[in-house]
């Protein structure tokens, strides 16, 4: 198409921006809610939208894997975390810390400077999604061919991680033998 | 598509969890708004990976990375903040401050206040 202008929408962009209204409004609400599972769930929302996204770009394997990954893992651990640390079920007051203004002017200005950045930079391109550029056997051709070995040092920094959680959670009852180290202060 | 509207979704996003992770005072939630950081750059890096057609799908191969890695980061990150949790009481990160710089006159405040469950195990480790 050569005749492309800024405003001439497809479907695509306008179901993109409905979705990317969505996302951003989830991710509003689970950073501002004062119920924390609640912050949990609106989490969900915003990357269960994400998701959405992927497919409309194209990339289904990365859309499936994340919703495989964060929605069924990750979010649930937060939610076991939010549960041991025993996170108050109703509106707590103090989910925010005092220097929350700091952090609204900072969050205005990053986004102010990285939108007018983006904009001016990308204003005149387009991306051609006629043909579908994240198909799976596409990219597991790619990621076992060329990024085969990032992706085996990957595995290895899963294990490391997974020792080190198994590690941190059992660090107190290891210690308790042991003589005291100060406890740390 | 224009790729002005991911490129303003993903820095939005990214802007939103700068706001949470500076905002929030319980660890968890901070980590959350960690996790929207990095779900912001995977976007970007979807979006510019389809833009540019890259022959070996390094963007979005990366974002297969990127997913696996905010996996072990969340791990390890609620195993120190549940230890954390155990040994102190408390999960708010503006009152952990047993690491924090502090002129020496001032009176040593800067334990939690201990619930009682991290005064009970801080008297278990020092005796």
């Amino acid at each position: 198409m050569t005749e492309r202008e800024l405003l001439s929408t497809s479907g695509q962009e306008i179901v993109f921006v409905l979705v990317g209204l969505m996302v951003l409004g989830a991710a509003v609400l689970c950073v501002t809610t004062r119920q924390l599972v609640h912050a949990a769930l609106w989490l969900v929302v915003a990357l269960g939208g994400l998701a959405v996204e992927y497919l409309l770009l194209t990339a289904e394997f990365v859309a499936w894997v994340q919703v495989l990954i964060y929605l069924g893992s990750v979010v649930v651990l937060l939610l076991f975390g939010l549960m041991l640390t025993r996170a108050p079920i109703g509106p707590s007051p103090d989910a925010d810390s005092g220097n929350r203004p700091v952090a609204l002017a900072v969050a205005l200005a990053s986004a102010a400077c990285l939108v007018t950045l983006v904009v001016d930079a990308f204003r005149t391109t387009w991306i051609d999604l006629d043909e579908p550029h994240g198909r799976s056997d596409a990219l597991g051709d790619s990621l076992f061919r060329t990024w085969v070995l990032p992706f085996e040092a990957l595995s290895v920094l899963l294990l490391a991680a997974l020792v080190g959680a198994i590690a941190l959670s059992r660090a107190r009852r290891a210690r308790a033998g042991t003589p005291a180290d100060g406890g740390g202060r | 598509m224009h790729l002005v509207y991911p490129a303003v979704l993903s820095s939005l996003l990214f802007c939103v969890g700068v706001y949470g992770v500076l905002a929030r005072r319980n660890a968890i939630l901070v980590l959350m708004s960690v996790e929207l950081m990095l779900a912001a750059v995977s976007l970007n890096l979807v979006a510019f990976d389809v833009w540019l057609g890259d022959e070996v799908h390094s963007g979005q191969v990366l974002t297969l990375f990127l997913i696996a890695l905010a996996a072990a980061e969340i791990g390890v990150g609620l195993a120190i903040v549940l230890l954390v949790h155990r040994e102190r009481g408390s999960s708010a990160v503006d009152r952990l401050r047993a690491l924090a710089d502090r002129d020496g006159n001032e009176p040593d405040r800067a334990g939690p206040e201990p619930g009682p469950e991290g005064a009970a195990s801080r008297e278990t480790t020092t005796t």
